[in-house]
């Protein structure tokens, strides 16, 4: 698809749907959109090469989960167009950002605006934790740590069969501590599974707080390197950065770009929340409208008429 | 005198997978334990080490799947499921997979203890929507094992017996039926696993003693064919009795009770396996007898069931086979 947007903009944009969302149904993912709106815009906008959108604009309703019994079952990941061999694959592993996914699938013309409208609602696919058959999704990442080793043995299947498409995943800094994400780091590089890429948006942030203040991670790139992974620190709001990153050579391993952000970027009184951001829900009428004239004016928009 | 066959599964599954691409066999660090190591040096191409992480072994299995290939996962049972549990469900049972999971050492197959004894698994995957559950209870099962798992839609549980395992039948497993080993009219016999043996060593004593048993041996646990069982229960007078090589929740006993209390079936039935206890390390015929999984327990749960003694011993059942705890058959004691 060609890009109609500046990478920009789409991140922008993100941070725009994200907070109006947020404002309109007192809660939402906002930090999130935050740390990440660039890292996704970039893929979605630039990075990833992926095909025509295989499933409506508007997001179907659930059609139930997979069963022997179940013809009309479907993944999301059609909002990312065919799993053909030439084209990327994306998994949003850390699926509590499902609706910064949604954001940028309508910035970058995959989904319609009226998807987020279904966000959360009974009986819709758009869900709030993003779930296989949620848009942008194709496999299950509800839990932390699974992702990056389904996406190892999706692309070493792939490079069996001779696939050129590569294999990216999308992660968070929490799921660096779960054991799963270094074994899985450990088994690509022991198999050279180097069409394995993943961006990671280190926001310091986890459910409990501050990463540090929950459970001290340490350098988490000497430790990637250390399990074998090629991996780069870069500004995770510098798209030329990004740009840059992904030209780091990794011949037989695979590629994981720390993305540092911040969890409150262009939303500057989020800092007032720190360090609760997981899930920003506001206590009163009163912050929930300052809230909403502050977060506007860093966005450029009006604020939200959450009245009506 | 009972045929043994050496390491059926290690000619099996070479036989089945050997050349088909769509078929790639993982290990996790036991590979000559789950009688594999003879395809990793033969067809390297096809084998993929995945070292002791199980977790990411069950989600890199998804992966594979996702990319169209029919990965056949090898470890203990045990830990296939008890640490990935959460990997199993979300990258295999929910989407549906056609990842084969090979679970050597059910039950008390193995002196290993507690941590090597998958004496719950049947339970736990009877719970996990689109799980297919099969256990092999002779060498021609293990033969045939692989074929059968690969003709399921969907992910596949398989409890596989190892080393040197005895020829009791000689038809494959056809998935979704079971065996009737024996038509009688008294009192229906229903066993699994490695507990079919122990059954028919009490087969003559019991028909000795005037006892008509009819016998079934289930290898598919899930799907289940319930109007088969209830016609097998209508045909016997005095009511079942099962035994297995698990715990009696939630196994064959429950799957029996729940399917004549369904039916509101109102024999008697007699649960014999594990009772809500955890096994300790020991040789198979120790570990069967102090557990009542073996033949002498199951003449008693018949007394029991009839209320009646037969004066049957130990001496008028067929001989028990004793394996070498130190075999060559088997990569290490366990």
């Amino acid at each position: 698809m060609r890009n109609e947007k500046r990478t920009e903009d789409v991140a922008l944009g993100i941070r725009r749907r994200v907070f109006e969302h947020t404002i309109r149904n007192n809660g939402g993912y906002l930090s999130q959109a935050c740390s990440a709106a660039e890292q996704l815009a970039w893929l979605y906008n630039e990075q990833l090469n992926l095909g025509a959108p295989t499933l409506p604009a508007i997001p179907k309703p659930f059609e139930g989960v997979p069963s022997p019994n179940n013809p009309n079952y479907h993944t999301g990941a059609g909002y990312n167009g065919p799993a053909t061999p030439d084209f990327d694959r994306l998994f949003i592993a850390p699926a509590h950002y499902a609706l910064v996914a949604y954001a940028t699938l309508i910035e970058v013309g995959r989904m319609d605006e009226a998807g987020l409208k279904m966000f959360n609602q009974d009986g819709s696919s758009v869900e709030m934790i993003g779930a296989e058959h949620s848009p942008g999704m194709e496999v299950h990442n509800g839990t932390l740590g699974i992702g990056l080793s389904t996406a190892a043995g999706l692309a070493y299947g792939r490079r069996l069969k001779g696939d050129k498409g590569k294999t990216w995943v999308f992660m968070s800094d929490g799921e660096v501590q779960e054991g799963q994400t270094w074994e899985a780091i450990q088994a690509a590089r022991f198999h050279g599974i180097d069409s394995l890429h993943a961006i990671m948006d280190v926001n310091d942030q986890q459910c409990d707080g501050a990463m540090d203040s929950v459970m001290e991670v340490g350098d988490i790139r000497r430790k990637m390197i250390e399990f074998g992974a090629a991996c780069i620190e870069i500004d995770g709001h510098d798209l030329d950065a990004m740009r840059q990153a992904v030209n780091e050579p990794h011949e037989g391993r695979p590629l994981i770009i720390l993305a540092r952000t911040s969890p409150f970027k262009s939303m500057q009184i989020l800092e007032e929340r720190f360090p609760r951001l997981h899930y920003v829900r506001f206590k009163s009428e009163d912050e929930r409208a300052r809230f909403n004239t502050s977060i506007a004016e860093d966005l450029g928009v009006d604020p939200v008429d959450y009245a009506h | 005198m009972v045929e043994m066959v050496n390491r059926p599964y290690a000619t099996a599954f070479e036989k089945f997978a050997a050349g088909n691409p769509d078929i790639l066999c993982l290990s996790a660090d036991l590979t000559s334990s789950c009688e594999i190591d003879g395809f990793r040096d033969r067809h390297p191409d096809q084998f993929i080490s995945m070292g002791m992480a199980e977790q990411n072994m069950l989600s890199f299995a998804g992966g594979l799947g996702l990319a169209g290939f029919r990965p056949f996962i090898h470890t203990f049972g045990v830990f296939m499921y008890r640490r990935p549990y959460d990997q199993l469900m979300a990258s295999i049972a929910y989407p549906r997979r056609k990842v084969r999971l090979m679970g050597f050492l059910p039950g008390v197959t193995t002196p290993g203890g507690m941590t090597h004894q998958s004496i719950e698994d049947i339970s736990v995957m009877r719970s996990i929507p689109n799980m297919t559950i099969l256990e092999t209870g002779d060498a021609t099962e293990v033969e045939s094992i692989c074929e059968a798992a690969d003709s399921i839609d969907g992910p596949v549980w398989c409890r596989v017996l190892r080393g040197s395992v005895p020829r009791l039948f000689d038809t494959p497993i056809k998935v979704g039926e079971m065996r009737e080993l024996s038509a009688g009219d008294d009192i229906l016999v229903v066993t699994s696993g490695i507990c079919t043996e122990e059954a028919l060593r009490a087969r003559s004593a019991l028909a000795k003693a005037g006892l008509s048993i009819r016998h079934l041996h289930l290898h598919t646990i899930k799907p289940f064919d319930a109007k088969t069982l209830l016609d097998h229960i209508g045909s016997v007078k005095h009511g079942v009795i099962t035994l297995e090589n698990h715990v009696t929740e939630g196994g064959v006993g429950s799957l029996v009770a729940e399917t004549m209390a369904d039916a509101g079936v109102g024999k008697r039935l007699i649960r014999l396996g594990l009772k809500d206890t955890y096994a300790h390390g020991g040789s198979r015929p120790y570990l069967m007898r102090y557990y009542g999984l073996d033949a002498v327990a199951l003449v008693k749960g018949i007394e029991d069931l009839m209320g009646q003694q037969f004066g049957i011993s130990e001496d008028d059942l067929d001989t028990a086979r004793v394996e070498d705890v130190h075999s060559l058959v088997k990569a290490e004691a366990l």
